[in-house]
């Protein structure tokens, strides 16, 4: 036990002090931080260049005119103007292009083309615009051609939400912003668990290669036993990972709030430029209300119960998977690509449970499949801390910690017998029989 | 005897590594412990550094089965062997001395002793990647050692080295030798055999195929050849009345069926009134011995993959 320390203690403090650890600590952050930064300038972003159109009103729909959006400025064109002398403006540079909008053959058309002559090209974001906008005023003049009444027609529309009632579950009166934030909350742990599963899995592999090419190794199995050396790599590098996960959660925090300061002042500064008012805001006492509501939801869960069994699992799914990435490195030595083609295997069932977790689990937390990931070993350590959000049945998470504890066990026991041969072969490609042969040598 | 080998058997799939090896290593002598290219030296290391364990067979360090203390006995010094380049040659020395089961305070002073003894304290702060090979050798060397094993292996110890640094680390192993430690000697340069050891075994194809006492064995394998040097020319018919060899000059190798017979050549030439200028028994080199024993061993062993 003591010897395992002392690995546990030199992996962690080497692999913190390196300068590779400082160097991709710190930059991913920074790194992330621009990623942000440079989302957040291109939703911004509106369109620099302006273009003027004159739209040819033949079916005579724009009685309101159409309003400036996105730097595009519509302009009805003048009595007595035809196609052809809307096409020499442009030519003459006074517009951009010409819209025809054709009159209707009835009010019950289903299907209008109308047409955009210029020979610049339209982007999708202006094309999108003007077919919204003219249906719309198609809409307009259909409703008024028929005779309807526009306020009884609105009157038709009615908004539903749906509020879940519990029936005997006490309490808990949740609403649709419960399973809202469930999602948001499966989603999170889901993904940091998928993260630290193959960020770590990569961290413990590649330092078992390292060892094995370094030919230190022969001499440190003469003083502790194989499984020790692995359990050590393993447990240090889960160090490892730990404090890189700690120190970018403090970093991201900071550059998230340095972004939004930024973003903030950027938004007084362009609002007192005199913005059009395309980017309507939605009213910031809205935004407060909703965010105390999401708050308030977020608090509502029980966390004790989330956050324990969330590090049962990233304990279990971690020792599982560290320990077959370990096992690989033991086998495949210096030879990278060969690396890559056996940790394929173990990937799969990560990435299983990745998609799994965002596409079933999120949308139907109950369903058959769901249930089945969530316990089956291999899946349930990205895809059971997915769903306690949704507050599975007990025994279905106590059930599914016991099989991965279980599983663990299994598999780093079976790892130790892979490694301990597996590090010490040199010179020799590997295959799946080979390993799997080890696991019987004395 | 500080090792004894016991009917080892150690597999790997179909190929037997090593088939059934019996030798001890007697208490402070120097073991050589020989044999080709993948005669199974390594397979057997591994075993006795508690590495892997043997299918069949026991091996006794000190008259006791091997367990988990037995390797803070042994000092293991591998032919393939490296260092954490990116750590200071103080802390991997303490890592190393710790992992041998030495408390903290002990392993400093034995590392600081090592390092003053080469003078390279000046060293405890340099990163292992900053060192020469020869340097690097020197450090692992320290490992070895450094908690005073009762039993040190040590697989081609001077590779790599030159010949200074080769003459410092003899030395060392000379020294620790006369202070108690056993030690046991893998080479394939046949000349440190016979200058260092007093005990070998020699392995070919996974089995025990020569092993005794330097001495012994060399007497054993002596072809009673004997090198006579004289001034001036040899009688007419020497060449008729023994068994030449060859003959050159002044100098004739004279092989004798019989130990008995070595004198009836001094007789004859003395009776001759011939000055004999030097008469030496030749003994064969342990290069001799090895290459012949190989090749013996090699064409009657049944190949061992079956």
């Amino acid at each position: 036990m003591n010897k395992i320390w002392l690995i546990v203690k030199r992996e962690y403090l080497t692999r913190v002090r390196s300068r590779a650890f400082l160097l991709g600590t710190l930059l991913t952050p920074l790194a992330f931080g621009a990623f942000f930064l440079i989302q957040a300038l291109m939703i911004g972003y509106k369109g620099g260049e302006k273009q003027h159109i004159v739209v040819l009103d033949e079916g005579g729909f724009l009685t309101k005119g159409i309003p400036d959006e996105q730097g595009v400025q519509f302009t009805k064109a003048a009595p007595g103007q035809t196609l052809e002398t809307l096409k020499q403006a442009v030519r003459d540079k006074q517009y951009d292009g010409v819209l025809k909008l054709p009159a209707l053959s009835s009010t019950a058309v289903k299907k209008q083309t109308i047409y955009f002559f210029s020979d610049d090209r339209l982007s999708p974001d202006v094309n999108n615009l003007i077919e919204r906008r003219v249906a719309a005023r198609i809409r307009d003049y259909k409703i008024a051609a028929s005779g309807l009444d526009p306020k009884a027609l609105e009157n038709l529309e009615t908004e539903v939400s749906l509020d879940p009632e519990p029936i005997d579950k006490p309490d808990d009166a949740g609403n649709a912003l419960t399973s809202g934030v469930a999602v948001g909350i499966s989603f999170f742990l889901g993904i940091i668990m998928y993260m630290v599963v193959l960020i770590y899995g990569s961290i413990v592999m590649r330092s078992v290669m390292e060892e094995k090419t370094n030919r230190i190794v022969e001499v440190i199995m003469s003083s502790v036993k194989p499984f020790q050396l692995m359990l050590g790599k393993i447990i240090g590098s889960a160090g490892v990972g730990t404090t890189q996960m700690i120190i970018w959660a403090i970093l991201n925090a900071l550059i998230f709030i340095a972004v939004q300061s930024f973003m903030g002042i950027d938004a007084a500064a362009s609002s007192t430029a005199g913005l059009p008012e395309g980017a309507s805001a939605i009213d910031p006492n809205d935004a407060n209300a909703m965010f105390a509501q999401i708050m308030e939801e977020v608090g509502k869960q029980n966390w004790w119960y989330i956050i324990i069994s969330s590090i049962l699992f990233f304990i279990g799914g971690y020792f599982l998977y560290a320990s077959m990435f370990a096992a690989i490195g033991s086998a495949v030595g210096d030879d990278m690509g060969e690396g890559q083609s056996l940790t394929f295997p173990i990937m799969i069932p990560i990435i299983l449970a990745f998609i799994i977790m965002t596409s079933v689990v999120m949308r139907s937390p109950n369903s058959s499949l769901s249930v089945f990931a969530s316990i089956f070993p291999l899946f349930s350590p990205i895809v059971m801390p997915g769903r306690l959000a949704f507050d599975p049945p007990w025994w279905q998470v106590a059930l599914s910690i016991i099989l991965l504890f279980a599983t663990a066990i299994l598999f780093v026991w079976i790892a130790g017998r892979i490694y301990r041969v597996g590090i010490l072969m040199y010179g020799k490609k590997v295959t799946f029989k080979e390993i799997g042969r080890w696991m019987f040598y004395r | 005897m500080i090792l004894s080998i016991q009917n080892v058997v150690k597999r790997y799939d179909k190929h037997t590594a090593v088939d059934h090896v019996s030798f001890e290593v007697p208490r402070g002598s120097v073991f050589g412990l020989l044999g080709p290219n993948g005669a199974g030296k390594t397979s057997l290391i591994r075993m006795i550094t508690t590495i892997t364990a043997p299918d069949e067979g026991a091996i006794l360090l000190d008259g006791r089965r091997l367990d988990e203390r037995s390797p803070e006995q042994i000092g293991y010094m591998p032919e393939e062997r490296g260092l954490y380049k990116k750590m200071k040659v103080g802390e991997h020395l303490l890592y190393l001395a710790q992992l041998k089961g030495l408390p903290e305070a002990e392993a400093r002073k034995a590392i600081g002793h090592w390092l003053d003894k080469f003078e390279i304290q000046s060293w405890w702060n340099k990163k292992i990647e900053e060192l020469s090979k020869g340097m690097q050798q020197k450090i692992q060397f320290i490992a070895t050692i450094v908690h005073k094993p009762r039993l040190l292996i040590l697989d081609e110890p001077f590779t790599g080295l030159d010949p200074i640094n080769t003459n410092l680390i003899k030395d060392e192993i000379a020294q620790l030798n006369a202070e108690g430690t056993s030690i046991i000697f893998s080479t394939h340069r046949m000349e440190q055999v016979e200058e260092m050891c007093d005990h070998i075994v020699l392995i070919n194809q996974g089995k025990n195929v020569l092993y005794g006492e330097v001495q012994d064995i060399k007497n054993q394998y002596k072809q009673h050849l004997y090198r006579v040097e004289i001034a001036g020319d040899w009688p007419a018919d020497f060449a008729e009345r023994f068994q030449l060899a060859s003959r050159q000059n002044g100098t004739a190798t004279v092989q004798f069926s019989d130990e008995q017979e070595s004198n009836n050549v001094l007789q004859y030439l003395v009776g001759k009134g011939v000055h004999v200028r030097s008469f030496n028994e030749i003994l064969p080199t342990f290069n001799e011995i090895f290459i012949r024993r190989v090749a013996e061993t090699g064409q009657t062993a049944p190949i061992s993959e079956a």
